[in-house]
């Protein structure tokens, strides 16, 4: 004999407002197997859970309807209040009536209406809940890093430091990112190598840290503390435990002339090269692509001058298999690219440059060794142009609606230190607005403005034109309401950051959800910033959203931390909804093995006890992996069968919850 | 290949010379446009206010007697491409607009938006392609540096007029390379050329003007090609005595080319 308690929550005024909740409690209490309906200004509260025990233990409920928020917001508080007083967790059922009913209608009759529709079709489901007890899993007791900028550093760091073993994996031949090529720091301008290169000694040194440079994740299989992943380590051509770095070949060989990715292709490095002198594994590595030998079959050059013998031209790519207990998303961001923004003459003159291009001809390590010339002629450039918000907060297709957050602080950077080491260059920076929350970040820009006198003008630049060596710049000033012709001899473009491309194909591979930007999304926006809504996947740094190098680093450890804690389990409570194959309705037909995700499914043969002088025969049926289903549910709707089931979402349940709404 | 195909007025009196060579070079190519019949005004600018409904009328006739034929509509003048391509869109995806203009017209078929709208260098990319018109070309104008100018009607809002990369448009340079001639680059090509203020302030239509030719004499043009007869006139009567170059619309070189001047 069923006998169902009904909670139905205002949450405030959230749900209050727009929905009668008394009459919801009213009309559920008439509902067949329901003995107990009560409303309460906040279900989740402490008194609000008291009341839900109490009314168990009074009543000798056998089922729990709490009426509420979304469950993804507190299924888990419910599911442990109701345990708290001796019912099966799983005996619970929310029904949504904030986010898909109050939240969403204004007319408190249709709010109503609905809520009672909702409240009745979740009574119908726990009507035929069945108690289910959560399976363990264990904990493999080391984390996968992807990405090996300053958010995956950090995070490795700090995971290590709780004594855990960590694997950085990093597509480029070595760990960095891109603050590697930043030249100074806002808002303290210290100099990005003085912090970053520390800490890349200290990864590469610390013996629960192991880098793997030059490699891609290829597959992730698993699930939250059991993951196994696929590591593809691209063949260098140079042996990583030989190479001293001491650069000998880099300096003999022939093929010069190749785009020097470092510097952003301002200026060229060999075929054999190292990425920068404080590169982390400090080994060469050797682009195929430009290698006279891997082409040719001809040259040789780095072999001989090579006298650690490091140098193996037949080296081939080679794939690792490592477990790991969780896994943390750093893939960071790219400046977006300029080809749709032709009115700024980006390709059409040298001298047009992005603040990332501006980073490295700052930069004493940069192809001008940290004297600002211009790309086109080498010559001291004396009126410089900002353009901010290139392709950020734009309202059409060529750029990104967001706001890039990092770009207003950076340029005030630059124009200041344009200012400070050459005063007799004119700096003036194009804005929207100037946005500088953070700590001591508007000071900074007031000192760019008040201190060094860098002209702000509030509008957009309309045209770059190159004219005569020169750059054109008009614009409109609207404090003024006047036009702007600026004669500039560089112009210097804030471009909008976006994640990198890897980022699509890294969340495809681990089930984790993206936004429409390619943004890693967090499981909640405010409470788990750091958290994919995928167990046991965390987000560090800008892959999440564009964010500067400071708040990078807090977000970092905070995934770290979280890393941790997950890490510091034995075992996992696994979600013991998963599916179920009745195996005297398999045919063995293999669809549900076709279409699982997850590799949950094994066909076994198994003997069947049959009618008739065989009395039996052997079948091949199929048998699901609990510890590795993750309930998604897809293989109960391919079976043509219907012998697999999701417990907890049995078909009868979705049929009762089906024919609850239609009544 | 069959358009109905709106001239517009300026065609029938200032810019007969566009509509004329158009139809002598669209015969040569196997083009047929047939003119609609009973055509008004576009409405010219006015259409483009929001809360207008009785000036686009006319272009929303244009483009249900185009649905009607079972044509696509083919334009030429670039105001009148501008102003229809914009209506268009409003009829298509401004269901308060949508529901006005169809109240007013009462049409036995509502009209939303379906007809396509091509300007007549779209066809000769899109559907002639500028490989096949090379072919066809008898009198290539080799030598002639030709500096194409966009102007801002054909180009702007990139988002609805969908005609090229409004910053950085290549459909006439392609054209003026498939004629045989050499096209000249130039930093003022897709800027306005002042030809809607030259009423009410002449000297900004004057210094507008004169910095397009002006950027295109400096990047070595002998002439300057466009499709709009506003900006045939601006560029040429507006612009300083010592900067001018001769002024020509595109289909004028494309009859030559092609031998049916």
């Amino acid at each position: 004999m069923h006998r169902i308690g009904v909670f139905v929550c205002w949450c405030g005024t959230n749900i209050a407002a727009t929905v009668d909740v008394k009459a919801v409690a009213e009309a559920a209490r008439k509902e067949p197997g329901v003995v107990f309906a009560t409303d309460y200004q906040y279900m989740c509260s402490e008194a609000g859970q008291a009341l839900i025990r109490q009314a168990i233990k009074d009543n000798a409920l056998t089922g729990v309807v709490i009426c509420s928020c979304s469950p993804r917001m507190h299924e888990a508080t419910f599911r442990k209040t109701v345990q708290a007083a001796g019912l099966n967790p799983y005996m619970l059922e929310i029904a949504n009536i904030r986010e898909q009913c109050s939240w969403i209608h204004k007319d408190i009759k249709e709010g109503t209406e609905k809520a009672i529709i909702l409240a009745r079709t979740a009574i119908a489901k726990v009507m035929l809940n069945k108690p289910l007890t959560a399976g363990e899993s264990a904990v493999t007791k080391r984390a996968l890093v992807i990405g090996g900028g300053i958010a995956g550093i950090q995070s490795a760091l700090d995971i290590a430091e709780a004594g855990y073993e960590v694997d950085i994996v990093e597509k480029q031949p070595t760990i960095g990112g891109k603050m590697t090529q930043i030249d100074k720091t806002f808002p303290t301008l210290d100099c990005a190598a003085c912090i970053l290169t520390p800490k890349m000694v200290d990864a590469a040194q610390n013996e629960k840290i192991k880098i793997f440079s030059y490699s891609q994740v290829e597959e992730v299989k698993g699930f939250v503390g059991s993951f196994k992943a696929k590591i593809r380590k691209k063949a260098r051509f140079v042996d990583e435990n030989l190479c001293t770095g001491c650069g000998d070949c880099t300096s003999k060989c022939p093929s010069k002339k190749n785009k020097n990715e470092f510097n952003l292709g301002l200026d060229n490095r060999p075929a054999i090269y190292i990425p920068f002198a404080q590169a982390v594994p400090k080994v060469a590595v050797i682009d195929a692509e430009a290698c006279i030998k891997k082409k040719t079959g001809k040259c040789g050059l780095c072999e001989k001058v090579c006298s650690a013998g490091a140098i193996k031209y037949d080296q081939q790519d080679e794939i690792i298999e490592r477990e790991y207990g969780a896994i943390v998303v750093a893939t960071g961001f790219n400046p977006i690219k300029l080809d749709k923004y032709d009115e700024y003459a980006y390709s059409q003159s040298p001298d047009v440059v992005t603040s990332l291009e501006l980073e490295r001809l700052m930069n004493a390590a940069g192809p001008t060794q940290g004297t600002l010339l211009r790309p086109s002629d080498g010559t001291h450039p004396h009126t410089i142009v900002f353009i901010q918000c290139v392709g950020s907060r734009c309202d059409d297709a060529r750029g990104k609606s967001y706001c890039s957050k990092i770009c207003c602080m950076y340029t005030a950077k630059h124009a200041m230190l344009i200012r400070e080491k050459y005063p007799d260059t004119d700096v003036h920076v194009f804005y929207i607005d100037v946005r500088t929350p953070g700590k001591n970040f508007d000071e900074f820009y007031r000192r760019a403005v008040e201190q060094y006198g860098v002209d702000y003008i509030k509008g957009m630049v309309g045209k770059v034109i190159p004219h005569d060596g020169k750059l054109l710049v008009q614009g409109s000033d609207l404090i003024s309401n006047e036009q702007v012709k600026i004669d500039a001899d560089m112009v210097v473009l804030a471009a909008a950051i976006e994640p990198d491309p890897t980022a699509r194909s890294v969340a495809t591979m681990l089930t984790a959800s993206i936004d429409t930007n390619d943004f890693f999304t967090e499981a909640h926006p405010k409470l788990r910033p750091v958290e994919s809504p995928t167990a046991g996947v965390f987000l560090s740094g800008v892959c999440q959203g564009p964010k500067d190098i400071p708040e990078t680093v807090a977000q970092a450890s905070a995934c770290a931390a979280k890393v941790i804690g997950l890490l510091a389990k034995d075992k996992l409570l696994s979600n013991p909804c998963v599916a179920r194959a009745d195996e005297s309705l398999c045919s063995g037909c293999s669809v549900c093995q076709n279409v699982c995700p997850y590799g949950a499914i094994t066909y076994e043969d198994r003997e069947f006890r049959i009618p008739g002088p065989k009395r039996s025969e052997i079948r091949r049926v199929a048998q699901v992996n609990e510890a590795v289903c993750q309930g998604c549910g897809a293989c109960t709707v391919a079976c043509p069968s219907g012998a697999m089931d999701l417990k907890g979402f049995s078909t009868k349940q979705i049929m009762a919850e089906v024919d609850a709404i239609c009544r | 290949m069959t358009f109905s195909y709106y001239p517009g007025c300026t065609l029938k009196t200032k810019a007969k010379d566009l509509d004329m060579y158009a139809r002598r070079s669209a015969q040569a190519l196997g083009i047929d446009m047939q003119e609609l019949a009973e055509w008004q005004c576009c409405g010219a600018v006015y259409p483009q206010a929001k809360d207008e409904i009785a000036t686009k009328l006319s272009s929303v006739r244009a483009l249900m007697s185009a649905r009607d034929a079972g044509h696509d509509l083919m334009t030429l003048c670039s105001a009148c491409h501008h102003v229809i391509k914009r209506v268009n869109n409003d009829m298509a995806t401004d269901t308060d607009i949508r529901m006005k203009v169809n109240n007013y017209i009462k049409p036995e078929l509502e009209y939303s938006g379906e007809t396509k709208v091509v300007h007549y260098l779209e066809v000769l990319r899109d559907y002639v392609g500028f490989d096949e018109l090379a072919k066809k070309v008898v009198n290539p104008l080799k030598g002639k540096k030709i500096a194409a100018y966009y102007g801002c009607l054909l180009l702007r809002p990139g988002s609805v007029m969908q005609f090229d990369d409004a910053e950085n448009p290549s459909i006439m340079e392609d054209l003026i390379k498939a004629m045989g001639a050499t096209p000249v680059l130039y930093a003022n090509r897709n800027e306005c050329c002042g030809g809607y203020v030259t009423l009410e302030n002449r000297p900004t239509a004057q210094r507008r003007a004169t910095s397009v030719v002006s950027s295109a004499k400096a990047a070595g043009a002998d002439c300057i090609i466009t499709a709009c007869p506003l900006c045939m006139y601006n560029l040429d009567a507006n612009c300083d005595e010592s900067q001018k170059l001769p002024i020509i619309y595109f289909t004028e070189l494309l009859a030559e080319a092609l031998g049916v001047k």
